[in-house]
């Protein structure tokens, strides 16, 4: 704890240390529980319809492709479409979403389906979005079971089905419903905000898609 | 790695005749202005937002302490270590003690600047693990044994036929007669050599752009999603960030995010931002067993209630080198040391001290582009400026630039006069002296009367001013007494 000491004296030192400490504190203690909101732009701030439409657009913006589905039912065609679309095998890696396990895949049959995290084999995986925000056009997944984390970065294509009423207008919005879902201050191990398929423009500035993670991002939204 | 920022104004004479460089950083000077222009002009509160990151940041680090202990405890909630280094080697010794413990044999990396200010890869390298860089631009310079020459483009001073060249030295075991020629084979192939080393290695490294004390959770932010794989396959996760990185809440990373990546690359939002946690939990089928942060000091806390506190604000974004037109003419490298650019010029003396960085705050045309883009309001002119006077009273500066201080000090107080000192107190642009036409931003153009602090003086142009320093220098050189 030596370390820890020395360098909390030395900060405390560099700021003045001592008198104030009472009012610091109670200051830092309301922060940490208020969470102030800060600047929120207009851009996402729209009724329900429209919001869902800028996430589209904003999404197509940053290279991922989107498709609109009625419900949820019509999931598992709209993957084999993908699939085929894009000359891939019928091959699929999910988690143990319920929501996704619910869906009809035995209407395609030629698909195959694993469970489980990612061995890194996989040409497409499908997880289940936790939200998402107009704003930008990003998708949020929270790690585990359901949706292991690695479905998010192995596979080659990353298919992610979104209901389209999670469609949030800005990170603030899905920041409070972690909150709700996992309790204040608590987290899952990892919180995924994902804006369009892996890209560099490492080598003389050109931007490339498809560095380490998926090159193509499909997203099928659910109703709306 | 090795400093050699003493050597700056060599350095830049170098770059400045290296063909190969001076080519790659066309791309700079056409790549990022332009993005990162489009992005602010389409967010009608990006203004707003910066004053509102400034502020944040500001608040977290007047209770630097308080925030620090607030995250260290949420951390060890949620199964994870905090390991405090005050020093670069307090903070490669506990990243080698973990990486023992875990008896780990390659190490991955995403990309830390951190890192390479403690020297890790080299570190490693003795101590036989075998550390692997894993961001495309990192790769491409840990290949050739180099270091980055930008924070947010590490391989931006080199041009494709150089990568080509590495990767058939290296990547000896793939057919000779495969095409190279465009990037995105390069690319393909970093892709697939990188696949293997993200599972054979046990540990995986990354740094931290932000570090929430409401929750215990690190955030990383990256295009490539290579600082994900490199967290999520390995036994071992270690974050390595300096003090700086904290915010109090979710909700104010939310704010800076926002311009971070408009002010980096021009994008809404960087592709990958990665909110972690703890080690994985009973439930999780992947993510690593073991959660280590390595909080480093070295050298921040004494910045802190100093006229170099603002620094501490800097998000990394890399607008500041981006827009510099010295960075521009010279590269990273010949900065000397890991932070190149204006924020570099600032940071470098603080961190390695200003006997050994001195010429670098001079690397300035003072054309305030820096502090117009960075996104956290950071007066880095200003900052500069403090370097110089600090050098000079030590006595510590190199001949010309003290000649140069004290011409300031003296036209300082006759701003009619002032014009002609610019390029006296500032060694590095008569470097430039025969390259005319290639600046866009000099002292004196355009825009660089609304961030300069004395009042412009009738026109003159540069060239004329240039040509008359040695003469000028001689007239004042009897009244330096003054100046100090
Ligand atoms: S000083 Fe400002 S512009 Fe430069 S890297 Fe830091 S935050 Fe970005």
């Amino acid at each position: 704890m030596s370390g820890r000491e020395a360098i909390l004296g030395k900060v405390r030192k560099s700021l003045g240390g001592g008198p104030n400490d009472a009012a610091r504190m109670v200051a830092v203690e309301a922060r940490l529980a208020k969470a102030p909101k800060g600047v929120i732009p207009e851009r996402g701030q729209l009724d329900e319809k429209a919001r869902r439409k800028l996430f589209v657009a904003m999404a197509e913006r940053v290279s991922a492709t989107v498709r609109q589905v009625k419900s949820y039912d019509d999931v598992p065609k709209a993957v084999a479409e993908y699939l085929r679309s894009r000359n891939l095998p019928a091959a699929i890696r999910v988690g143990a979403d319920k929501r996704l396990a619910k869906m009809p895949w035995a209407t395609q049959k030629a698909l195959s389906i694993k469970h489980g995290a990612s061995d890194g084999d996989d040409e497409a995986g499908v997880s289940h979005a936790f939200g998402a925000i107009a704003e930008s056009g990003t998708l949020a997944l929270t790690s585990g079971g359901d949706n292991p984390t690695t479905i998010n970065f192995l596979p080659e294509h990353h298919i992610v089905v979104l209901d389209a009423k999670d469609v949030a207008g800005d990170m603030e919005t899905v920041l409070a419903k972690v909150r709700r879902q996992f309790g204040k201050g608590e987290m899952p191990r990892t919180l995924n905000f994902i804006t369009g398929p892996s890209r560099s423009g490492d080598i003389e500035q050109k931007l490339l898609l498809g560095a380490h993670g998926p090159r193509a991002l499909h997203i099928i939204m659910v109703g709306g | 790695m090795e400093i050699t920022s003493p050597r700056f104004k060599q350095n830049a004479r170098e770059a400045l005749a290296d063909p190969q460089l001076q080519k790659a950083m066309g791309n700079v000077r056409s790549g990022f202005i332009d993005k990162r222009q489009a992005a602010v002009e389409a967010l009608p509160e990006f203004d707003a937002l910066r004053d509102n990151a400034r502020a944040i940041k500001d608040h977290a680090l007047s209770n630097l302490d308080l925030y620090l202990e607030a995250y260290e405890a949420k951390v060890r909630a949620a199964g994870g270590f905090v390991h405090w280094a005050e020093t670069a080697e307090d903070a490669r010794t506990v990243i080698l003690d973990i990486c023992r413990a875990a008896g780990a044999r390659t190490v991955t990396k995403g990309k830390s600047m951190i890192t390479e200010e403690i020297g890790l890869n080299e570190f490693f390298e003795k101590n036989g693990v075998k550390p692997v860089e894993t961001d495309l631009g990192e790769y491409i310079i840990q290949l050739r044994g180099e270091h980055p020459s930008h924070i947010i483009a590490p391989a931006v001073h080199l041009n494709k036929e150089q990568v080509e060249a590495d990767f058939r030295r290296v990547h000896d075991h793939l057919p000779a007669s495969r095409d190279l020629s465009e990037p995105e084979a390069l690319l393909g192939e970093a892709r697939r050599v990188l696949r293997a080393a993200y599972f054979d290695a046990d540990v995986g490294i990354t740094g931290a752009n932000f570090l929430v004390a409401e929750t215990g959770s690190s955030i990383i932010v990256t295009n490539e999603g290579n600082g994900d794989l490199t967290q999520i396959l390995p036994k071992v996760h270690i974050v390595l960030a300096s003090l700086e990185k904290i915010v109090p809440t979710l909700e104010d990373a939310a704010q800076i995010l926002r311009v971070l990546a408009r002010s980096a690359t021009g994008q809404d939002m960087s592709v990958y931002t990665t909110v972690s946690t703890g080690p994985r939990r009973l439930d999780d089928p992947d993510g690593p067993e073991e959660y280590h942060v390595v909080l480093l000091d070295n050298g921040r806390s004494s910045m802190l209630g100093t006229e170099f506190q603002d620094m501490l604000r800097c998000i990394r974004c890399g607008a500041c080198m981006n827009h510099c037109p010295v960075y521009h003419e010279i590269g990273g490298h010949a900065y000397g040391w890991v932070y190149p650019g204006p924020m570099g010029a600032v940071l470098t003396p603080a961190l390695i001290g200003v006997d050994k960085a001195g010429h670098l705050p001079n690397a300035s045309t003072f054309c305030g582009r820096c502090e117009a883009v960075c996104p956290m309001r950071i007066p880095l002119p200003k900052m500069m400026r403090h370097w110089r006077e600090r050098e000079f009273e030590r006595g510590l500066n190199p001949a010309t630039a003290r000649g140069g201080l004290k011409l300031w000090a003296f036209f300082a107080k006759r701003p009619w006069l002032y014009r002609l000192t610019t390029s006296m107190a500032i060694p590095v642009l008569s470097l430039f002296g025969g390259r005319k036409g290639r600046f866009r931003f000099l002292p004196l153009a355009g825009g660089w009367t609304r961030h300069r602090d004395l009042p412009a003086p009738e026109s003159r142009t540069f060239m004329q001013q240039w040509r008359g320093r040695e003469a000028l220098k001689q007239e004042t050189g009897g009244k330096q007494g003054a100046a100090r």
